[in-house]
């Protein structure tokens, strides 16, 4: 059985050295010639202004939060599925109960606001 | 004749490795150069074609091009992340087909030979986790780049993948129901045309499972950030969005890295739910072989070079629908982004997963085993949930194109035309029905 993932090793190595070869060749091939203008970070050709470590939207910050919770679920999902048949109606209700509170976590995460992006 | 072993497996497998990488780069290649052809067709122009015959070598020469030309190191960078961001976008792009079977099993002097990189049992998992991968990419070019346009297209990007990873994992769910197992030669050989066998459902999956194959194709082109979600790098507002400082082959990567992703999440589709190496309406390809190495059906190399042309054929088709799309739908807005990955997605794949679980439960208690009446009926379930979803509850909100209509200026434009209607209906009748209908509409 472990030999099967022979070959995600092999591809992973290949995949690897293939990004290196690439980032290798641009940096013995390429020109360089910096000047301290090539270097500034751009912003449409002017100087750039301020920080730009400054604050950004909480909705992110909320994104990333849900998505935990409902990557989980999915993980969840996964096992139960495969074992499906064999759990029948069983199976059928416990998923159906963990649905309906995750689908509450939505609804309750919906009225809240913390899907609305305006 | 049974499966390889030894150390004839090893070798195999390296031999497979390394041909099939080499394989996805040159056809990576030819995509760049088919999406400008195609691009080029449908806004009426002929595309690149100076270098090489039809410009064939068109992206050799590009690929050279990015070799040649100055890096630029942005001097506020973060060096590290600067370096490994493109490396995190192509390598999981690269790596992802390990576990995708493209023909028919192979048989050689020294077994019968898989035409798959890695035959691992996780194989859906396999997917699913590297899949995910993608997202370093996009985060670390924007953060480490220390400038404001990647910073926000990173922002974006990272905020769009995870929102889409939750609908890609969930639309597969219905898969494994089906199925029962992760294994994808499993997957591929359930969906072999009217096949009888066991754990079968003889129909390829995109019919059974209608709902699924559009949410995954959906949520695969979110994934790849493709128009129409390519909002991590639109150009009009964030110049080129994440990778706006990289330049030479660091860009080059990049652009390979999403192409490869297309390629990756065509051959899913074909694989997950176009049958895979299947060619339908033709039982001499039904052959599989199981877990423990008992191999059904009769293999022969015809028959594995001509499923191999099959599955390619069948991604290619699906990579030009994907450049189709490009070339021809507008970018969504975040909020619309958002309210269809959050609100539309997730709700609905939750409501459909139990719909198809109590499907299977019925199915069963009817003491139907999997088959082409199994699959029939599935089939028509989803039919009916097809047409409840986008026709009942969407009410040309999302799939319809209203979200144009829910814009003020098409609120506007709607008032204006019912208005006109209504004063020539008006006239209509004054004139005593002189039997002009209202022009326009």
């Amino acid at each position: 059985m472990t030999e099967s993932y022979l070959g995600i090793v092999i591809l992973g190595v290949i995949g690897v050295a293939n990004a290196a070869f690439l980032l290798g060749i641009s940096h013995l091939l390429g020109t360089d010639r910096p000047t301290p203008a090539k270097a500034a970070p751009y912003e449409s050709g002017i100087t750039p202004l301020g920080d730009t470590r400054s604050r950004f939207s909480v909705k992110f910050y909320i994104v990333a939060m849900l998505f935990i919770v409902f990557d989980i679920e999915t993980i969840f999902f996964l096992p139960w599925a495969v074992a499906y048949r064999e759990l029948g109606l069983f199976g059928f209700v416990e998923m159906l109960v963990f649905l309906l509170i995750l689908a509450a976590g939505l609804a309750y995460a919906w009225r809240k606001g913390a899907l609305e992006w305006d | 004749m049974g499966p390889v072993t030894g150390a004839a497996f090893g070798w195999i497998t390296a031999a497979k490795a390394v041909l099939f990488f080499t394989l996805l780069m040159v056809v990576v290649g030819m995509l760049v150069l088919m999406e400008r052809k195609l691009a080029g067709f449908i806004q009426d122009r002929s595309g690149p074609n100076r270098v090489g015959p039809w410009g064939l070598l068109q992206t050799l020469a590009d690929g050279l091009k990015f070799a040649l030309k100055e890096e630029t190191l942005p001097d506020r960078a973060n060096k590290t992340f600067f370096l490994l961001a493109p490396c995190m976008a192509l390598v999981p792009a690269t790596i992802l087909f390990a576990v995708i079977p493209f023909a028919a099993p192979l048989p050689t002097q020294w077994g019968l030979v898989e035409v798959i990189v890695a035959d691992a049992p996780v194989g859906l998992l396999y997917v699913l986790a590297i899949a995910s991968l993608g997202v370093y990419g996009i985060v670390m070019a924007g953060w480490s780049s220390n400038s404001k346009y990647p910073f926000l297209g990173g922002l974006r990007g990272s905020a769009q993948m995870i929102s889409y990873e939750v609908g890609l994992a969930m639309s597969l769910v219905p898969i494994l129901l089906v199925a029962g197992d992760v294994r994808i030669p499993n997957i591929v050989a359930m969906q072999q045309t009217f096949e009888a066998g066991p754990d079968t459902v003889g129909l390829w999956l995109a019919l059974p499972l209608l709902v699924s194959f559009f949410f995954f194709t959906v949520a695969g082109l979110a994934e790849s950030n493709r128009i129409p979600f390519d909002l991590p790098e639109a150009e009009e507002e964030l110049t080129a969005g994440y990778h706006t400082e990289y330049s030479a082959m660091k860009f080059g990567m990049f652009f390979l890295g999403e192409y490869a992703h297309m390629l990756t999440t065509a051959a899913l589709i074909t694989v997950f739910f176009l049958g895979g190496w299947d060619i339908p309406f033709w039982a001499g390809d039904n052959i599989r072989v199981l877990s423990d190495g008992t191999v059904i059906g009769e293999p022969a190399a015809w028959k594995t070079l001509l499923t191999f042309g099959a599955f390619t054929l069948k991604t290619l088709l699906v990579v030009a629908v994907f450049m189709w799309i490009r070339w021809t739908l507008p970018r969504f807005r975040y909020d619309q982004l958002m309210d269809l990955g959050w609100k539309f997605f997730i709700p609905a794949l939750m409501a459909y997963i139990m719909l198809i679980a109590g499907t299977i439960l019925g199915l069963e208690s009817a003491g139907l085993q999997p088959g082409l009446v199994y699959g029939a009926v599935l089939f028509a379930v989803n039919l009916a949930a097809a047409g409840l979803l986008f026709f009942v509850l969407d009410r040309g909100r999302i799939i319809g194109g209203g979200a144009y209509r829910s814009t003020r200026e098409g609120r506007q434009k709607r008032m204006w035309r019912e208005a006109r209607e209504r004063a020539m209906a008006a006239a209509a009748g004054g004139s005593g029905g002189s039997g002009t209908a209202p022009e326009g509409g």
